[in-house]
């Protein structure tokens, strides 16, 4: 079959590779119908994040139709279903997965001995993600082995078009998550970094989560121009100053809840030296993450707020204002999306008509056109927001 | 073609069979073989400056010599990075650089000035080397590329933004279609 493979820093390669097979028994293949590049497959395309292999297929955004299942899935699944696939591959049995806390199940990375020396305790197993999380091949390809499938899959109704569905798989509910765990109040100003996908979702769920005012910053004028026709009030840093503007909308108070839509590519710009200088710092591996928009927002965020980070950190940050972050009272809470928590409810939303994720995707090209895909979407050519690959 | 990689790949693991087109342009790829340029000359200027002072008539000026290797080093890191762009264009600096300093060198009483001369002409071709790998990375990455497009139609939401806004107010709980 087709993958698209890693092979190196900016090498992403279509190749051709042997087709998956059932593993164990509760293993089951799907035949991709689609699938997308996402923001955290960047950061693998810069070789930030460690412990990837060449060879390494890529892809977590994934959705198909089952076409072979090992004996375990136990009448969950069957042939000819069709499937979203979370990122997170979950078991549903152990005592993390119970809880719902799926990004940190403890069963299914299968090299938790890895994750346990860098994270302390292991995470869950996540697809086409680096060989800490499990190495697991990803989905961006035409066939895509799902481990623990009885447990890690999303049915998606009938009537829903691959579009709708897809991005229960990864943006809507990391969006999502992002805003609902900022327990968000009827008077509250929401602002959110960073204007790609999940931001994109982010905005639109404070929207829907009721939030009096939604802020959104970036400096990439189509990615604002989305982001104002879902409600958001925007700044683009390039050309005013994000605390002065924020604290303008706040009666100078800041904002009451904060998202991090950015994560560690922060953008690198002389008029924010702490980025030049985290760059240069990443490129001897003396910091792995840029924090510029994390410092920025622990900055400018009301006392008592709360700081959301669904942006990816992939090591060590310097220079976080702990002595803000701490004499504020501020609440961070961050992680990997617990996908399947929300799949229920964003199903319902979806289905109900408030909501169609499509409206993200700007790019719809075959699989084979992903490597030059990949250069599009990082380079931000073509107004490109959201890819998506059909295998 | 061999790849190593296949032999760690658990048994239900798809495994290379052969490798297609890649996402690194033509003008990356010259820039890698740039970069690694630069980190080889880097480490022969900073580790064995006698070699190159002695070859190009330069005694006693081996601490410049090595000042260039690092020189040589950061840009050569630079290029290798995401950020080749700012270390092609650090590398046609340095090119300039050394121009001067080898013009310098071309004195009738050097008797290595024919050396001095060759190194000339080659630290010439290498600019333009730098030169048009730096102008067409800019080129294929340049975020300008491409259609211009704004969204401002793409609110996300099939029933609009004002029922998006109203979706998170408490419903009316005395509504005649739930009594
Ligand atoms: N927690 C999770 O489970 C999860 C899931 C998916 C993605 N992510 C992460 O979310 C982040 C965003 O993903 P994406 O797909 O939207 O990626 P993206 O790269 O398309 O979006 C990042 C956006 O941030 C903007 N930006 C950069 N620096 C900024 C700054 N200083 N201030 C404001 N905006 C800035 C960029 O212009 C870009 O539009 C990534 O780090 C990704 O890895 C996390
Ligand atoms: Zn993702
Ligand atoms: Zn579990």
């Amino acid at each position: 079959m087709k993958a698209l493979v890693w092979h190196g820093k900016e090498d992403i390669r279509c190749d051709t590779v042997s087709d998956p097979e059932i593993e164990h028994a509760r293993d089951a293949i799907i035949k991709v119908t689609s699938c997308a590049i996402c923001g955290s497959d960047l950061h693998l395309f810069h070789n930030y994040i460690p412990a990837m292999m060449p060879g390494d297929i890529m892809g977590h955004e994934t959705m198909g139709e089952v076409v072979e299942v090992g004996s375990g899935v136990d009448g969950k699944l069957k042939k000819g279903d069709r499937i979203v696939v979370p990122f997170t591959i979950i078991c549903g049995e152990c005592e993390q997965c119970r809880r719902g806390n799926f990004s940190v199940c403890e069963t299914t990375n299968r090299n938790k001995h890895l994750a346990e020396k860098v994270f302390g305790h292991t995470t869950a197993g996540l697809f086409g993600y680096t060989h800490l999380t499990g190495g697991y091949p990803g989905g961006q390809a035409e066939y895509l082995r799902v481990p623990y499938a009885d447990a890690t899959h999303i049915k998606v109704p009938d009537g829903m078009s691959d579009e709708q569905a897809l991005f229960l798989s990864d943006i809507f509910p990391t969006g999502w998550q992002g805003a609902a765990q900022c327990d968000i109040e009827p008077d509250d100003t929401v602002a959110v970094w960073g204007c790609g996908p999940v931001g994109q979702m982010a905005i639109r769920s404070a929207i829907l989560l009721g939030a009096k005012q939604v802020v959104a910053i970036d400096r990439i004028p189509e990615r604002l121009a989305m982001a104002e026709a879902g409600g958001a009030i925007t700044i683009n840093f390039d050309k005013e100053s994000v605390v002065e503007r924020l604290n303008e909308l706040t009666d100078n108070k800041g904002p009451e809840k904060c998202i991090d839509c950015v994560g560690f590519e922060s953008h690198i710009s002389m008029a924010q030296p702490d980025s030049v200088l985290d760059r240069a710092k990443q490129m001897f591996m003396l910091e792995n993450d840029r924090p510029h928009a994390l410092r920025e927002i622990i900055y400018v965020c009301r006392p008592g707020g709360i700081v959301s980070i669904p942006g990816v950190y992939s090591g060590f940050s310097d220079m976080v204002p702990m002595g803000a972050l701490m004499n504020k009272g501020l609440t961070i809470r961050t992680g990997q999306t617990h996908v399947n928590r929300w799949t229920d409810e964003l199903k319902r939303r979806i289905e109900e008509g408030q909501i169609d994720p499509s409206f993200v995707i700007t790019h719809t090209v075959p699989l084979a056109q992903g490597p030059e895909m990949y250069r599009t979407f990082r380079d931000k050519q073509d107004s490109c927001v959201k890819v998506v690959l059909k295998p | 073609m061999f790849h190593f990689s296949n032999l760690v790949r658990s048994k239900g693991d798809p495994k290379i069979i052969s490798t297609g087109p890649s996402s690194l342009t033509s003008a990356d790829r010259l820039a890698r073989g740039l970069g690694w340029f630069s980190i080889a000359l880097g480490t022969l200027e900073l580790l064995a400056p006698h070699r190159v002072t002695h070859a190009l008539g330069m005694h006693g000026r081996e601490g410049l010599v090595r000042a260039y290797g690092v020189r040589e080093l950061l840009a050569g890191v630079m290029t290798l990075s995401v950020e080749k762009k700012a270390g092609l264009w650090g590398r046609v600096a340095g090119d300039g650089l050394d121009m001067v300093t080898l013009l310098g060198e071309v004195r009738p009483s050097n008797p290595r000035a024919g050396t001095v001369l060759a190194a000339l002409v080659m630290v010439g071709g290498v600019t333009m080397l730098d030169y048009i790998a730096a102008k067409d990375v800019a080129a294929q990455h340049d975020p300008r590329r491409g259609r211009k497009r704004l969204y401002s139609d793409r609110s996300g939401f099939p029933k609009g933004l004002t029922a998006a806004r109203s979706a998170a107010l408490p419903r009316p709980t005395n509504s005649p279609a739930t009594t």
